[in-house]
């Protein structure tokens, strides 16, 4: 018993960065997640440094070089304003993983303790919490944006919140099923054993092990979002104009498909390839951190 | 059996009752007085007397709530603010033009998905599968609003095949309501179609690979017939399941695509009542979604449990 207490709680930190080195090469060596991650550093990059990168301003009127076709100057045209597409895709981008990355924060900081939660106390807590996932599942996800934005109002804020909460619910159930997993093995049952109180294991031995389902679907639900603020933006219901987003640019672009339909290919294709990169990446992460979910 | 179907049962009325209590309170919670909302663009001070009164908006909250329900319950969903007309009769009116829109992409899933699955399956490692999966993947990743947008750019614009916007009734004529609803069913079903032809693929090669299947070829069955006979019929539980999960999305992605090409069906209901601030409406559509998402996937449920008795045995404890 003694052994066994004093051995058990050492593998998980002593293991974890060789086995971290391992999984790297491993994922260096998937070319389709390579590809991803490569794209999507990309697209995290010019998010960051947009200023820099727009060859212009991306609210500029040029009212002399309206609905432009691309060219020298302006490699994919400009809009009916004259403001140039490729720096209001640059900016749109920022928009974009801003949304992509605050919303998973946010569905993250409100799921993973009510998920520990529901998974460690079980009883009383996980019926709760069960049913309050229930009923976040019920509304469709447009239909959950479509209401908050109807009460707080639309705006990118907004649009953030509710494309947030809609991602509580796969969040609460991914930690819930994990921390059940974790309960039983042998360490946290050592842990408790030694007398660690239940934030200690709750805190320092099931979450750290429970971290790499969370990066999967950490990897499902930033795509998830940027395709949430496009679709918001689209309808009206997140960035107003004359904020770039890719997703007010589609708007814009549906009322010049004729004269000028390179508006609507290239905010499409940027946003095309951001979702199938985190795709890519996060389907190649799944296959090297989590091996129970990879099938065939 | 049917301790599994009553739990089910309970825990969808739990579910929908705390769903009406959200979508009850959702409105009450916006900041001001809720008259001020339910009266949209009418503001007088006779009209807001009005509407509290026909509201009840006087009353305590729990009775406020009641009449809520117990209107509901008899198909009462109130009087929207933007046409004077009761709720209940714009949504039999947009409820077709969904279920159309729905049923024609539910097709178009079905024939292409399960097709392209069993190709994918039956010719694996061929460029066949590899195509069929790239299209899948494709599909999965563009966003449907923008496919909408290239296909109207591609088959209404460049190549003016169908129509690109507009709702013509069925009845009224058949050709022309095809004509506009192509487009709008191929947007909608795509996603559906990837997620199928996935479904079909992974349960072919399970079929393919079991015994059954080696049996039946051993016996001297034609191709033909040890595919679509049996393989593929043992691979329709699954698929059939994973359709009924995914009949959700429909919903949501109603609302876009009835957006993009003007269709007057529920999802435009929805987005209208949105920007004409028109509550009783949204209170509504939104109330009427998710009892229907509730309710589908209650059904889906108990189809499963028939099918799969391990789902009954396991949900039961």
């Amino acid at each position: 018993m003694t052994t066994a207490t004093t051995a058990l709680p050492t593998p998980p930190r002593a293991s974890k960065r060789r086995a971290g080195g391992g999984k790297l090469r491993a994922l260096r060596r998937n070319k389709l997640a390579l590809t991803g991650g490569i794209i999507a550093a990309v697209f995290v990059l010019t998010a960051l440094f947009a200023p820099l990168i727009a060859p212009y301003d991306p609210s500029q009127p040029d009212f002399g070089n309206v609905l432009a076709e691309p060219s020298a100057a302006h490699w994919l045209g400009t809009d009916d304003l004259g403001r140039d597409q490729l720096s209001r895709i640059v900016h749109g981008a920022r928009a974009s993983m801003q949304v992509g990355l605050v919303a998973v924060v946010l569905a993250f900081l409100v799921g993973v303790p009510l998920g520990l939660l529901a998974g460690y106390y079980g009883r009383f807590a996980d019926t709760a919490v069960s049913r309050l996932t229930d009923t976040m599942l019920a509304f469709p996800f447009l239909v959950l944006a479509v209401g908050l934005a109807a009460i707080l109002g639309p705006s990118l804020t907004n649009a953030t919140i509710a494309i947030g909460i809609s991602q509580i619910p796969a969040v609460i159930r991914i930690t819930r099923a994990e921390t059940l997993r974790l309960k039983h093995v042998d360490y946290v049952a050592a842990a408790v054993a030694n007398g660690g109180g239940d934030g200690t294991v709750l805190f320092r031995h099931i979450l750290p092990n429970a971290t790499s389902a969370l990066i999967v679907q950490a990897t499902v639900g930033i795509p998830a979002a940027i395709i949430g603020e496009a679709l918001l933006s689209f309808l009206g219901l997140g960035v107003q104009p004359p904020a770039p987003s890719l997703g007010v640019m589609l708007s814009g672009a549906q009322s010049f498909l004729a004269p000028a339909p390179w508006l609507a290919v290239f905010p499409g294709l940027a946003i095309v390839a951001a979702t199938l990169a985190f795709n890519l990446l996060g389907d190649g992460l799944r296959d090297v951190l989590d091996p129970r979910g990879a099938t065939r | 059996m049917t301790k599994y179907l009553l739990t089910r049962l309970r825990q969808s009325l739990i579910t929908l009752f705390l769903v009406s209590v959200v979508v009850f309170a959702g409105i009450r919670a916006l900041p001001g007085d809720p008259a001020l909302a339910l009266a949209g663009e009418e503001r007088s001070p006779e009209a807001l007397a009005a509407i509290r009164e026909s509201y009840g908006l006087n009353d305590n909250v729990v009775v406020q709530y009641g009449r809520f329900i117990g209107h509901a319950l008899t198909g009462d969903l109130g009087t929207s603010s933007r046409t004077g007309l009761p709720v209940a009769d714009a949504i039999g009116q947009a409820l077709p033009v969904t279920l159309e829109l729905a049923a024609l992409s539910l097709l178009l899933a079905i024939v292409v998905g399960i097709g392209a699955g069993v190709v994918a399956a039956v010719r694996r490692g061929k460029p066949e599968e590899w195509l069929a999966n790239a299209i899948a993947l494709i599909g999965l990743s563009i966003p449907t609003f923008w496919l909408g947008i290239v296909l109207v750019l591609g088959f209404a614009i460049a190549v003016p095949v169908f129509a690109a916007s507009g709702y013509v009734p069925f009845g009224t004529d058949p050709v022309d309501n095809l004509r506009r609803m192509v487009l709008p069913a191929i947007v909608l079903g795509s996603g559906l179609a990837a997620v199928v032809m996935r479904q079909t693929r992974a349960a072919m090669l399970d079929s393919l690979s079991a015994d059954y299947v080696r049996t039946a070829r051993a016996k001297g069955l034609s191709r033909g017939s040890v595919v679509g006979g049996h393989a593929l019929r043992n691979s329709l539980v699954t698929v059939v399941t994973v359709l009924g999960l995914q009949l959700g999305h429909l919903i949501s992605g109603a609302v876009v695509t009835e957006q993009i090409f003007v269709l007057p069906g529920f999802g435009k209901l929805t987005i209208d009542a949105v920007f004409t601030r028109d509550y009783a409406t949204l209170q509504a559509v939104v109330l009427c979604t998710s009892a229907a998402y509730i309710l589908i996937n209650l059904l889906v449920d108990v189809v499963y449990s028939v099918i799969d008795p391990r789902i009954r045995l396991g949900g039961a404890r």
